[in-house]
């Protein structure tokens, strides 16, 4: 990390709060329509111990779905990488379990688990997320160029050690990709969650009790701690992401 | 003398949603030990297929493959392979690339042998201090040297080469033909090449067979009456001036551009 690297999204970060104090005071609208970033301080002052508890809340939730999402994801994307008949036949139930708005789905899932509010919390957002998953890891292994099949094969290689040394390693890339998608996905589930059935957990229960008690800055204030966790989630997959894959970034120059 | 390579009355038809696809009827071909032979042909005349047919990833309708007195079943570790496409594994180091089928065959070199016949064959084909380069820091040429590499590092009895120069430039091409007798008498292997470059073909090879088009028999085989290294000026003389125009013609024939001879 160079300070450059620190420096410049930090410094967008400042201009984009700038831009929306000199909006919300040049318009002067006042904090019921939309609070100001000097309005979320105070919030973040006051509530400060419940944004850490339901903060954390939130963030394992996500955290545990997108794991379940990921391995399931990649089980359900070799399942169809490696055999048409199954990509046949999974890829139009899948698109269509896609297409379903989540939001419908949550009211389903609380009446179907009545009280297991983490369950239910962790199930929705590895629901919305295991999507990207699947089809990026299918897509790799299928798309997988025969040759690099043959190179092996030739040897005698089994089909196991061939996804280990070659297929794996290669879908690497998609999948980091995918998982990029996902995180952000992931986050959106858990918070579905918390708002739509509201169970006194999570940032969005503080969301929902901010608006309750017509606490407009406490409602941007979860707002903006949610772009923060996520922002957060998101730079952790690209660690990873560095760490696994980094020998597909072509070397700048 | 045994052929090592022995290919008897081969019909091979890929399944294709209009039914059979006939690739290969009647395809005969046999190399001795050591021996290199070229094959020729048009396009998409299963030159590929028979590559496959030899490693034992594709098995015989009819017809019989013979390596070494053996008959080819399923694949096995006595065959090494290149591509058109060098195949490199982006996540490895050049070396690490070049001992990959040491991981896959069952072989007496201790890691630290493995490691030093890798770097020894790296050095023969001139890509001594790159072994720790990812490929994509490597031009194509180089690429596809450390493939061969790759292909030769468990000594495999046959080499198959799938049109290995197709992609490169004409220069770096003739240097890999010379790169390639320079292994051959080192790394003593019988090879199959298979190539559309008519120059390539008698420059490389004792033997050129031409396919003819689909489905491919044998149909004619020119002998260059040279085996082993031989000069790049060797292409330039009035010999191989008259072998290159009688393979245009066989692949005029083949391509049925041409009137085949009467039978005599």
């Amino acid at each position: 990390m160079t300070f450059r690297q620190i420096a410049v999204p930090t410094l967008a970060i400042v201009i984009f709060l700038a831009l929306w104090e000199a909006l919300v005071w040049v318009m002067g609208w006042p904090n019921y329509k939309m609070a100001s970033p000097s309005d979320l301080l105070p919030a973040y002052e006051r509530y400060w111990s419940l944004f850490l508890t339901m903060g954390w809340q939130t963030l394992w939730r996500t955290v545990v779905g997108l794991l379940i999402a990921v391995v399931f994801g990649t089980a359900l994307g070799m399942v169809m990488g490696f055999s048409r008949t199954m990509r046949d036949a999974l890829y139009p139930l899948l698109v269509g379990f896609n297409a379903v708005p989540k939001a419908t789905v949550v009211p389903i899932v609380a009446l179907m688990f009545v009280g297991m509010h983490d369950f239910n919390t962790v199930l929705i957002a590895f629901m919305i997320s295991f999507f990207p998953i699947a089809v990026s890891v299918s897509i790799g292994l299928s798309t997988l160029e025969p040759e690099y099949r043959d190179i092996l094969r030739s040897l005698g290689a089994s089909q196991s050690t061939i996804f280990w040394k070659i297929a794996l390693p290669k879908t690497l890339p998609e999948f980091f990709g995918a998982l990029k998608v996902a995180v952000t996905l992931a986050f959106i589930g858990t918070n579905l969650m918390e708002i739509v059935s509201p169970h006194g957990r999570g940032l969005g229960a503080l969301f929902d009790s901010g608006k309750t008690n017509s606490d407009y800055p406490l409602m941007f204030a979860v707002l903006i701690a949610l772009a923060f966790l996520g922002i957060v989630l998101y730079y952790v997959v690209v660690a990873l992401e560095k760490i696994f894959a980094g020998w597909a970034e072509r070397p700048q120059g | 003398m045994t052929n090592l390579i022995e290919i008897k009355g081969v019909r091979h038809a890929y399944k294709t949603a209009n039914g059979p696809l006939p690739v290969l009827d009647g395809l005969e071909l046999s190399v001795p030990e050591g021996g290199f032979v070229a094959v020729v042909g048009p396009s998409g005349c299963g030159k590929s297929t028979l590559t496959k047919l030899v490693a034992g990833l594709l098995k015989p309708d009819e017809g019989e493959v013979w390596l070494h007195g053996e008959k080819v079943k399923s694949p096995r570790s006595t065959v090494g392979m290149a591509f058109q496409n060098p195949v490199m594994l982006e996540w490895r180091s050049i070396l690490k690339n070049v001992m990959l089928p040491l991981e896959i065959v069952p072989t007496k070199l201790g890691r630290k042998e493995q490691e030093e016949r890798a770097r020894y064959l790296l050095a023969l084909v001139g890509l001594e201090g790159f072994e720790d380069k990812r490929p994509s820091e490597l031009s194509g040429g180089m690429r596809q040297r450390a493939s061969l590499c790759r292909a030769l590092v468990h000594s495999p009895e046959v080499l198959i080469l799938d049109e290995p120069f197709g992609a490169l430039d004409a220069f770096t091409r003739e240097d890999l033909w010379q790169i390639m007798h320079q292994v051959k008498e080192k790394e003593p292997f019988t090879g199959v090449l298979i190539t559309h470059d008519l120059r390539e073909s008698i420059y490389l090879a004792d033997q050129v067979v031409v396919l003819s088009g689909r489905p491919a028999r044998t149909q004619f085989t020119l002998d260059t009456g040279i085996s082993g290294a031989r000069d790049i000026e060797h292409l330039y003389t009035p010999q191989a001036a008259e072998m290159l125009a009688t393979l245009r013609h066989q692949i005029e024939i083949a391509q049925g551009r041409a009137p085949a001879e009467a039978p005599a």
